[in-house]
């Protein structure tokens, strides 16, 4: 089954063809980083139209690159939710016209299962595992039972790993994107030069949830506070020291959901998951089997769209053409008054 | 204007709560003050305040978040944005002032010919000391400080 995938959620704006979930014969991603890059960060409505000059062009090129005329394809799917809703309704919109044109299966899905779902690009994995969900927009702890179940753990209550990273570097100049930028200097500095400390979210509720507010404006507007006698306020020891902060909390809730569940298969997907610490962290601990899709395959792409969705398809689902396109999933709603009581 | 000096998170919280308690039906509120001065705290408590049960989070990267309560939060974030005409192109201010909405607006200073001169404004900064002075604009605001 050939089916051709849409991403638009965000900056990249892909497309790609995937046989039956697994075998990518093309994977066409192109990014509106440098268009964003004088504005700090994705403007949406740049970002929506940038998408509506690109789409078509995209999608031709994942199909000439497949070798695949748009009559052989089985069915069609675009991210549905969550993401910047202008952007997301560009791909929707072109999947669906496309569908209708050819008189095939339409499905929207949902980009955190298809983040979950793209190491399987490359290799089979086993559920239950856990993943973990980090880039700009989500930070996410879950357990996924099958390719469309997954259980959230944990959540930020504040802001997204990513978004952390990005306003740190903003602030300080490092670059953007700033992931990207902090981890490189990082790679140069000494993590010790500053200790921040975790947040405390040990109570009741917030088990697993990861908090990055605190360590944003700690090393935003009380560095000096943190730093050890004698260290350097370099850029690179500031990279070096926040990422550390930031990635062992994440290292720290994810090892504890391991421990308790009695789960140690581990997924991990987002902009973040391309994070050298990160990576080599895990990779260390031996009692954990990690997946991490290849770089290529950790950001946004339409490779994990198509491949997702393939899974549906084959079990006879799909979505009508009014499917509408949502920002934002309140999948973590719980009682705030029984939070404050643990508190 | 009248000015709140909180010492810790719980009391932005508190403080917060009587806003979203208070606030009227289709108000405004521009806040005003840079990264990581709480914010997203003072909003959470709104969020109680209004008897949102779901846990709210940053707005920066979905810009428009909305939450059903008492009124609709409608959570903004104008952090990625250039200015007022890339608030207009979303639509943005269609969504400020609607009856039966709250508006939060982060980094309103964005955003000056978008809200209304009339809107509430709330202005944080942080002493050396790490207090946070909130000052509070507008009349159902000020009424909550005796």
């Amino acid at each position: 089954m050939l089916v051709l995938g849409i991403e638009s959620s965000c900056d990249e704006c892909s497309a790609a063809v995937v046989e039956d979930g697994k075998r990518i014969h093309s994977n066409i991603i192109a990014t509106q980083i440098p268009l964003h890059e004088q504005y700090q960060g994705v403007v949406p409505e740049i970002a929506s139209r940038a998408h509506v000059r690109w789409i078509e062009q995209i999608a031709r090129q994942a199909l000439t690159v497949a070798g695949t005329e748009p009559g052989a394809l089985d069915g069609i799917a675009a991210t549905a939710q969550p993401g910047l809703i202008g952007s997301l309704a560009v791909g929707l919109s072109f999947a669906k016209a496309m569908a209708f044109a050819l008189k095939i299966p339409f499905k929207g899905v949902n980009h955190m299962l298809a983040h979950l779902y793209a190491p399987q690009l490359t290799l089979p994995v086993e559920y239950p595992f856990l993943g973990l969900l980090v880039s700009g927009g989500h930070s996410i702890i879950c357990k996924a039972m099958d390719f469309d179940t997954i259980e959230i753990l944990g959540t930020t209550i504040d802001d997204a790993v990513g978004e952390a990273f990005d306003k740190v570097a903003t602030h300080y100049g490092f670059g953007y994107p700033g992931g990207k930028a902090i981890d490189d200097l990082a790679e140069k500095g000494d993590p010790d030069a500053f200790r921040f400390s975790p947040p405390s979210l040990h109570k009741g509720e917030h088990r697993y949830d990861l908090s990055y507010s605190g360590l944003k404006t700690a090393v935003i507007h009380h560095l000096d506070n943190f730093k050890r006698p004698g260290a350097k306020s370099s850029p690179e020891n500031i990279a070096a020291s926040f990422r550390k902060a930031a990635i062992d909390l994440l290292l720290a809730k994810l090892l504890k959901a391991s421990a308790d569940m009695g789960i140690n298969r581990i997924v991990a997907g987002g902009g973040v998951a391309a994070n050298a610490y990160l990576r080599r962290s895990l990779a260390a601990k031996s009692q954990l089997d990690v997946r991490f899709p290849p770089l290529e395959l950790c950001g946004d792409n339409g490779a994990m769209v198509a491949g997702i969705a393939y899974h549906y398809f084959m079990r006879g689902e799909s979505d009508s053409l009014d499917l509408a396109p949502k920002s934002r999933i309140p999948s973590y709603k719980r009682s705030l008054e029984a939070q404050k009581k643990h508190d | 204007m009248k000015t709140f000096i909180s010492h810790n998170k719980e009391e932005t919280i508190a403080l917060g709560e009587r806003i979203g308690g208070a606030a009227p039906s289709g108000a405004v509120v521009a806040f005003r003050g840079g990264l990581g001065m709480g914010k997203t705290t003072l909003s959470k408590g709104i969020a109680l305040g209004l008897g949102i049960v779901e846990e709210i989070s940053s707005p920066t990267y979905t810009i428009i978040s909305e939450y059903p309560g008492r009124l609709l939060l409608r959570h903004i974030d104008a952090y990625r944005l250039r200015g007022d005409e890339d608030f207009e192109e979303i639509g943005g201010s269609e969504l400020l002032g609607v009856p039966g909405t709250l508006c939060l607006i982060e980094w309103s200073e964005k955003l000056r010919d978008s809200i209304d001169k009339e809107a509430a404004v709330i202005e944080i900064d942080m002493s050396p000391t790490g207090d946070r002075r909130i000052s509070l604009n507008g009349a159902w605001l000020e009424a909550l400080i005796p």
